[in-house]
């Protein structure tokens, strides 16, 4: 009894008390800065996932694995990878930065809120977890959103153990050939209305496994894909505030 | 007997491996499991109409490897080897599933992943034949592949008797992503093009550990010498990636017992090991840190501060949460006696790492296959005869604390910043075989390189830890109520993805 005080008092509050506002390490790789029309080193070569092209000089933060080989590679400042976190958008477009984005205007525009959505989901929020092929970083990840430092359930957003409970999906993963059939059972088991959450460089485009002849990525053709949240894997501060902006709060 | 004998990271000529007839293959492998060899590595390369066999077995005691070769051709048989050494059961399916060469009299041949490169395309994954019970009380429970949580994918069902399970099997291949044929298409050595980023992706909760055994690797074929301070740091690495992950593990089997105290504690305790990586190098799972040649980033004065300081803090906490809740009877009841895996089971099924060593079978790389900065600092290893819960809890328990020690010997004697801390590669060696072997914090990763005349890859064997341990899991779970197998499964923690590839 008085161990477990002493372990309590020794722990005080671990929560963050603003998820808004928090800052994460300079050291951490999020929204890379571009401050050049090009680069004079072969682009096709620096990249290992095709996250970057030349003329104008763009990264695809849906591909990019924020490796920062490029940053080291054109050497003269073209880029840059700032410890930005609130990477989230709701298209896809969106994710492709250049030297005209800057972290403001992406953390205004990025994420159009939709009235329907934050009148459904504004107050509560419940998602079933798919993953598809993920190497489990960005499952630890989502994981880590509910624990104690980060607490996602404050807000009333949970990850729930049915489908039938649930508001829509969170995806992990490439998607492979071996998981088409149960990521669409699951989908299917979830009520109307629902959306769909793609966690993770490898669930927006394939990521590092792109062009594998065990990938089969028909699934988000065939849907709209309501907000993609990227990074290799994503940090818990990207998944929290891509969620809490989507649902408008 | 005519194996060819070599060391953890010591590349050898292919022509220097003999190849054996099947029969003298099997028999040699035999002998030498009699003699308390384990196997490391047991894969298939083929070329044309027929596949080499290569096989691995490792010699704890002396820290040698023993290697040789058979070849088959397509379409033949020959009789198994898992009749005599079960622990060649897991790889004899593998090899059975990719190349349709039949080992005859296997106990235990069904599908393994359904692997894109499968021989016969037509077995469907939603198809897997079942073991299957019958009798008035006996009921079937089937779970996954997608689970209550955020967990990997995978199916297991239970046959029950009443609450009790008779039999539970493990149904996994939901995660494979053809890993193995991504890395040769990756990879163009003599232009020095490596894809670590791949292998950091193997299994993602082991990005250091899989990183190493592939720099490991890339680095002996090519005789390139890692500078002390980098091979420092990369074990420095390897030990705060062993450190979140038993945190984190001590927090999911107190969640699972319902003793929400240690999961709110471990939880946030775990956070300060694995943000000490981000503050490293940018990456909370350490991707990005090792490179081939060395280390990507280095750690400073100022950041071994801040470091020492964390990790004396991580060590206060774990100790003060770990002393209360293993000292509370209610815990111990739930943990002690559950989920036995014994000694003798552990080493005829050939389990690896952390589990072994909680099953009394010790057996660990960093002390018995030195690699790196551990032939200079041992360790010393340590293990627990009981093989319940109990055990592989209170032995990650003890691995934090002893993790914890080894860095900051480390960084007492890390070496003036003089030397660079990434070195270019050299010639790589043409028609040569190399095994690399890491202790992540499962248990013993195996990666094996074979390359061409011109030093280019050919072939890439990976084998995580978790490819040995999920039968242990299966066993472990017997006759224990079906209730007990979340707490089962967490104090084993496998991966899905390293086993799927």
């Amino acid at each position: 009894m008085f161990d477990l005080l002493k372990v309590r008092i020794n722990q005080g509050n671990q929560a963050i008390p603003d998820i808004k506002r928090a800052v994460i390490n300079p050291m951490f790789r999020g929204l890379p800065e571009i401050t050049a029309e090009s680069c004079d080193k072969s682009i096709e070569e620096i990249c290992p996932v095709g996250a970057l092209s030349s003329s104008p000089l763009s990264i695809d933060m849906g591909k990019c694995i924020f490796c920062a080989d490029c940053e080291r590679a054109c050497g003269k400042g073209e880029i840059k990878f700032t410890n930005f976190h609130k990477t989230s958008a709701t298209s896809r477009e969106t994710l492709i930065v250049d030297m005209h984005t800057n972290a403001q205007s992406y953390e205004k525009t990025a994420i159009q809120a939709r009235k329907d959505i934050k009148k459904l989901f504004g107050r509560s929020l419940k998602l079933r977890s798919v993953s598809a092929g993920g190497c489990n970083g960005c499952e630890m990840e989502l994981n880590a959103c509910s624990n104690v430092n980060f607490d996602m359930g404050r807000f009333g957003i949970d990850v729930v153990a049915s489908p039938r409970h649930a508001d829509g999906i969170i995806i992990t993963g490439p998607i492979t050939e071996n998981m088409v059939y149960a990521l669409n059972d699951s989908y299917l088991a979830v009520p109307h209305p629902k959306i769909i959450i793609v966690v993770g460089s490898c669930a927006i485009s394939g990521g590092k496994f792109a062009g594998s002849p065990a990938i089969n990525r028909e699934f988000l053709k065939n849907h709209k894909i309501d907000l993609y949240i990227p990074g290799c894997p994503v940090h818990p501060l990207t998944v929290i505030n891509g969620i809490l902006n989507f649902i408008g709060r | 007997m005519k194996w060819v004998v070599t060391k953890n990271n010591k590349p050898l000529e292919i022509k220097n491996i003999p190849e054996l007839s099947i029969r003298d293959f099997r028999q040699d492998i035999i002998a030498l499991a009699k003699q308390k060899m384990r196997v490391v590595s047991f894969f298939g390369l083929r070329k044309d109409n027929a596949v080499t066999i290569y096989c691995v077995m490792a010699d704890d005691e002396t820290s040698r490897l023993f290697v040789a070769s058979s070849k088959l051709n397509l379409n033949t048989t020959y009789d198994s080897i898992s009749q005599s050494v079960p622990a060649f059961s897991m790889f004899e399916r593998e090899f059975y599933e990719e190349f349709g060469i039949l080992p005859e009299n296997h106990p235990w041949l069904k599908p393994v992943r359904y692997s894109a490169g499968r021989f016969d395309k037509s077995a469907k994954i939603e198809e897997y034949p079942f073991f299957t019970m019958d009798g008035e009380e006996i009921h079937q429970v089937a779970v996954g592949p997608v689970h209550a949580g955020i967990i990997e994918p995978g199916h297991f069902r239970f046959m029950c008797c009443g609450e009790n399970i008779c039999h539970l099997e493990i149904q996994l291949g939901y995660q494979h992503r053809d890993i193995e044929s991504l890395i040769l298409k990756r990879n163009d050595f003599n232009k020095k093009k490596f894809n670590m980023h791949l292998a950091e992706s193997i299994a993602g909760d082991t990005s250091i550990g899989h990183a190493l055994a592939y720099a490991g690797a890339v680095e002996a074929l090519s005789n390139c010498v890692v500078s002390r301070r980098a091979e420092s740091i990369r074990a420095i690495a390897l030990e705060l990636e062993r450190i979140g992950i038993h945190i984190g593990d001590l927090g999911a089997i107190s969640n699972d017992i319902g003793y929400l105290m240690g999961n709110a504690v471990f939880g946030a305790t775990r956070t300060l090991a694995i943000n000490s990586m981000l503050a490293i190098c940018g990456s909370r799972f350490g991707r990005g840190l090792i490179k081939v040649g060395g280390v990507a980033f280095d750690i400073d004065t100022e950041l071994m501060k801040s470091l020492s300081k964390t990790f004396r803090k991580i060590d206060h906490d774990v100790t003060l949460m770990g002393e209360t809740m293993l000292s509370q009877a209610t815990v111990l009841s739930r943990l002690e006696t559950t989920g036995i895996v014994d000694k003798h089971t552990a080493s005829e099924i050939g389990m690896a790492g952390l589990s072994a060593r909680a099953s009394g079978y010790s057996i660990d790389v960093r002390a018995d296959h030195p690699f790196g900065i551990y032939k200079y600092y041992p360790i010393y290893k340590t293990s627990i005869d009981n093989g319940d819960v109990f055990a592989r809890t209170y032995l990650r328990y003890v691995e934090i604390g002893n993790s914890i020690k080894f860095i900051f010997e480390q960084f007492d004697n890390l070496p003036e910043n003089n030397t660079p801390l990434l070195n270019a590669t050299g010639e790589f060696a043409g028609d040569s075989f190399v095994v690399s072997l890491v202790e992540g914090w499962r248990g013993e990763i195996a990666h094996c390189a074979i390359t061409d005349a011109d030093g280019n890859l050919i072939r890439y064997k990976i084998k995580d830890p978790s490819f040995n341990n999920w039968f242990a899991l299966a066993l472990a779970v017997r006759n224990n109520g079906i209730s007990d197998f979340p707490l089962c499964n967490k104090s084993f923690n496998l991966s899905y993805c390293g086993f799927d590839l």
